[in-house]
């Protein structure tokens, strides 16, 4: 069955090697636009679409020329520096003393 | 200003390492993609949607399972808590921005896609590598083909 994935993750997305792939360089969680944007919203989806016709061999990437504004979050994701290391030192020993959280691990 | 894409895995790596966590997260490798071609115009197609959102609050614990949930309105919220997204830089409130339930019903109309499947499909986001490609990749693709689908949208948080 021909897909197509639309997503935020391009690294992930090209580790994993996939059909098509339509990346949107937008902070994970909103793939398909910004929220209530619908016409953004719509554009990107026609676009991902569009690559089911339009790409003739595996692993066809497209990037999407929307934007989300403001570049901010992509430095201040999962950030690490000196003001957050000894906190997040502690969150991980939080972490591993609850056991009902899952730590990230090597799976089959 | 950073135009350049976000490197996820180096970042999550970095971040679990200076958590204290000592294994590194997998990331799904492989050597090649399959492809199938479309055969037939996307205007004729019946488009089927697979989402990593779920319909359900899911526990901690609780095993993940292949699910789905009506097309026939955008639902008015899935569960995307337990999902690795920005939480600082956006929200998931408007369900469209991840689950293109609307966006792909007024394709539907303008007539760029044939139809759209009665029911989009909820992958479960899982650490085992096995269980996604055993299990879960089968039900959905059974799930899919039950609707006549032609072609698959797949859009991961």
């Amino acid at each position: 069955m021909p897909s197509v994935i639309v997503g935020s993750a391009l690294d992930i997305v090209q580790r994993c090697r996939v059909p098509r792939f339509l990346f949107v360089d937008f902070p994970l969680g909103n793939p398909c636009g910004k929220p209530w944007d619908t016409s953004m919203q719509q554009r990107i989806v026609a676009h991902g679409l569009a690559l089911l016709g339009r790409a003739t061999k595996p692993e066809t990437t497209e990037y999407s020329d929307e934007r989300w504004g403001s570049d901010d979050w992509k430095g201040a994701y999962m950030e690490v520096n000196d003001q957050n290391r000894s906190a997040l030192q502690k969150m991980g020993e939080a972490l591993r003393a609850d056991r009902k959280v899952r730590e990230p691990r090597t799976f089959d | 200003m950073d135009s350049k894409p976000v490197k996820y895995m180096e970042k999550t790596r970095r971040y679990y390492e200076a958590q204290g966590f000592d294994r590194a997260y997998q990331y799904a490798e492989h050597t090649s993609a399959p492809f199938t071609p479309l055969t037939k115009p996307l205007a004729e197609c019946r488009v089927g949607l697979v989402t990593t959102a779920s319909t359900y609050h899911r526990a901690d614990l609780e095993p993940r399972k292949v699910d789905v949930g009506s097309t026939v309105s955008l639902p008015e919220k899935l569960f995307t808590d337990d999902l690795s997204w920005d939480k600082n830089a956006t929200h998931t409130e408007d369900v469209n921005s991840f689950c293109p339930i609307n966006s792909l019903r007024e394709l539907e109309a303008q007539g760029v896609i044939g139809s759209l499947a009665t029911q989009f499909v909820c992958a479960p986001t899982e650490y085992s590598q096995r269980a996604t490609v055993e299990q879960d990749a089968p039900k959905i693709l059974e799930y899919l083909r039950g609707e006549k689908v032609d072609v698959a949208l797949l859009v991961p948080l």
